[in-house]
């Protein structure tokens, strides 16, 4: 008899303990598998409301016809058709949409690679060289100070360093490295993947940071006791064991990159495609089934990277 | 216990709603009850969608103090101005936006054509709007969505444009004016004088285009026609072929790099301009107005193919009626009858009536804004800064000059499904 109930008679002697109370209050008792979906239901309507239920009007709407003002609720495939308009026609030379995503897909990788590079040295930082752990908060905290301003802010405050008369070109100027100011600095590849590596490399460190502090710190003994190196250490243990962090984190900054289209235009001088710039613009000239389509093509593409990644690591399982 | 609180809590929801019955009851309405309509009863609250052109807090403070009609602006970009006429027709009461694109707004029946003869100044609107000529007799270019257009409904509830006057007007006219290329003297040391400069390739790197497809276009069409390389029947109607050759011209001068940037909102084109980044490109007056603020030379360049003008005004939704449908017109005829005039034309844009506008600026900004002469006082902005200095001429000189040299107006085209597209085409070359 364990204590519970004894104390219970304590405190209540009248109470009558005896099976047959224990067995009628079983009934009512909620099945485990009900109370799992009763704690998941709330964000499975959430879910359901606000994701699924608008994602299939859009693939729905995707396929309607369209003219100056109006959506006309018949089947038409115009807004994939217009979207892949010249994609055979124009071989060799690549299409419009082709184009755009080749462009998407090289800033995406770009600014992945960055991110993730300096994403994971930060990380790594945090989780091996900074012992204490208010030290490791207050650092991490410290990462975050950038998001206390605005996005738009945080991108516009590079136009005035990189433009033609910025503060770089005319320090390089003065030092007398160069004589004509440097034009690739502004409204550039160059200075959209700077921004975005700014704006997203935070998204790459969290993650990552947060699988590596869950690295039993016994196994790097062990590595080094077993006459391990350091770099040994690294690709062999600390690598696979942050795979799950650097996933997560990619999963994050690719669904971002490849829908971005506000800092490719602002740091690119709206002279890049993007393949949410296509969505925008169409949407600007109501032609909503045109930009449903392409919100569809861009949705499929990045799922498609999003499952290719997590082909290589299952996060569930690593979860 | 349980049961007491039931009961008090459900006679009191009901002694609640059956205060706020009366309470509607009581402001005369039927079918409406509740607050919202017994506290608009109280103030006259007006919901404006517009761009933030006609949007000053000065006008709206004195309209609530002449009138009593609070005016809650709902500020947006062109395009989402008409987005949101669309989508969400109840959203806002009076409607400011420009008149090309009543040919999407008026077929979506969303809109409320006002009563002419309920304007107590329409007759003394600017002939730009009603015949296409300026008040002293010369005829307006008329390629693209041209006000005299698209004015008038052959009735009520028509959605299509009549080809004479008829009382139901589209929008009531309120202001407009006249684009071409500002430029940066001080930087380009030479006179400019045709919009063909835009691709001249000594501006390589430094030159800029709006990214707003219905307008660009116009733009970039403008700046073919001046290299002579085609003659349009209508710019702001083209054919597929035309739009190929337009944007084929442009596409090669973007792939030269003759483009810094291409930009979206006023502040993108001024900062653009402030920098230095760009020397030439296509501007809003008072963007120009507002560098030159700066302190930095910048010329609104009058250009001998003419300028490429717009224009806007008011309708109202289609689910105003009563009440709010009279606070409407008496906001219009507010309007137009002299303030706001006044304070637009301070900024270097038009007003729609001249007289009223005339009669509220002092007679040496009125001869400076509007009769091209040397200002002989300081020229102030609205708000008190300085704009010029005494001495200086507007550019381009006088109303009669700027507005009789216009060549097109903006535009919605019939190809627009496919001018877009290309357009698309154009940023990812």
């Amino acid at each position: 008899m364990d204590t519970s109930e004894t104390i219970l008679q304590q405190a209540s002697p009248d109470l009558v303990l005896g099976s047959d109370t224990t067995r009628a209050a079983k009934p009512a008792r909620l099945s485990p598998s009900f109370i799992s979906w009763l704690q998941a239901g709330p964000m499975m309507l959430v879910f359901l409301a606000f994701f699924l239920i608008p994602l299939v009007f859009v693939v729905i709407v995707s396929f309607w016809d369209y003219n100056e003002y109006q959506l006309l609720p018949a089947f038409s495939g115009r807004g994939y058709t217009d979207t892949f308009e010249g994609c055979i026609a124009q071989l060799p030379d690549l299409c419009t949409i082709g184009k755009t995503y080749l462009k998407t897909l090289k800033l995406c990788f770009l600014v992945w690679t960055i991110t993730l590079f300096i994403g994971f040295w930060v990380a790594y930082f945090l989780a091996f060289h900074v012992k204490s752990k208010t030290w490791q908060m207050g650092l991490s905290l410290l990462c975050t100070i950038p998001f206390w301003t605005s996005n738009v802010i945080r991108m516009i405050a590079w136009i005035p360093l990189l433009g033609r008369n910025g503060l770089v070109n005319s320090g390089l100027m003065k030092t007398g490295l160069i004589n004509q100011p440097v034009e690739w600095l502004l409204f550039s590849e160059f200075s959209v993947v700077l921004a975005l590596v700014h704006l997203f490399t935070f998204f790459m460190v969290v993650p990552i940071f947060n699988s590596m502090v869950r690295i039993d710190k016994s196994l790097i003994e062990a590595a080094y006791d077993a006459g391990a190196t350091g770099f040994q250490t690294l690709v062999n243990v600390i690598i696979p064991l942050a795979k799950p962090g650097i996933v997560i984190g990619s999963i994050f900054v690719i669904t971002i990159v490849m829908g971005d289209f506000i800092t490719i235009g602002v740091m690119g001088g709206q002279q890049i495609a993007a393949a949410g710039k296509i969505i925008e613009t169409r949407l600007n000239a109501l032609q909503f089934p045109a930009a449903a389509a392409n919100a569809v093509i861009l949705l499929a593409i990045t799922f498609l990277i999003i499952t290719m990644m997590s082909r290589i690591v299952d996060i569930r399982k690593e979860l | 216990m349980t049961e007491t609180t039931g009961k008090t809590g459900v006679s009191r929801r009901t002694l609640l709603k059956g205060t706020a019955g009366l309470a509607g009851l009581a402001a005369g309405s039927g079918a409406i009850t509740g607050f919202p309509y017994v506290k608009s009863a109280e103030t006259k609250v007006l919901r404006y969608l517009g761009t933030a052109v006609n949007e000053g807090d000065d006008i709206s403070k004195q309209c609530l103090k002449d009138t009593g009609i609070k005016i809650e602006y709902i500020t947006a970009t062109t395009d989402d101005v008409t987005k949101r006429v669309m989508t969400q027709p109840n959203s806002f009461d009076v409607l400011d936006t420009e008149y090309f694109s009543l040919k999407k707004i008026v077929p979506s029946g969303n809109i409320l054509a006002l009563d002419a003869k309920k304007i107590k100044e329409f007759d003394n609107i600017t002939p730009v709007f009603t015949k296409g000529e300026t008040p002293g007799g010369k005829k307006i270019g008329g390629q693209g969505t041209a006000p005299w257009k698209v004015l008038y409904l052959e009735g009520k509830d028509s959605k299509k444009f009549a080809t004479s006057a008829t009382e139901f007007v589209t929008l009531i006219p309120t202001v407009y004016n006249a684009d071409t290329l500002g430029i940066r003297p001080d930087l380009i040391k030479r006179p400019i004088d045709s919009w063909s400069e835009l691709l001249n390739p000594e501006f390589k790197g430094k030159a800029s285009i709006l990214n707003i497809p219905s307008i660009g276009i116009m733009d970039a069409a403008m700046v073919v026609e001046a290299t002579g390389k085609y003659k349009y029947a209508d710019k702001g109607n083209m054919t597929k072929e035309e739009i190929d050759l337009t944007m084929k011209v442009m596409t090669e001068a973007k792939k030269a790099g003759q483009f810094r940037a291409f930009w979206k909102d006023f502040n993108e084109s001024v900062n653009l301009m402030a920098s230095g980044e760009t020397v030439i490109q296509s501007m809003w007056s008072p963007a120009v107005t507002k560098v030159r603020s700066m302190g930095i030379a910048c010329t609104f360049q009058p250009l001998r193919e003419g300028y490429r003008s717009w224009a806007s005004g008011f309708c109202v939704s289609k689910g105003v009626s009563g009440a709010k449908l009279d606070w409407a017109y008496e906001f219009v005829n507010w309007f137009l009858s002299g303030y706001a005039g006044a304070y637009l034309n301070r900024q270097g844009y038009y007003s729609a009536v001249l007289s009223t506008a005339k009669a509220q600026m002092e007679p040496y900004e009125w001869a400076y804004w509007m009769e091209g002469k040397p200002a002989e006082k300081d020229i102030k902005a609205p708000d008190g800064s300085l704009l010029e200095k005494a001495g200086s001429v507007r550019d381009g000189g006088s109303y009669e000059e700027r507005m009789g040299a216009v060549a097109c107006w903006n535009a919605v085209m019939d190809e627009n499904d496919y001018m877009v597209r290309k357009w698309n085409e154009f940023i990812a070359a």
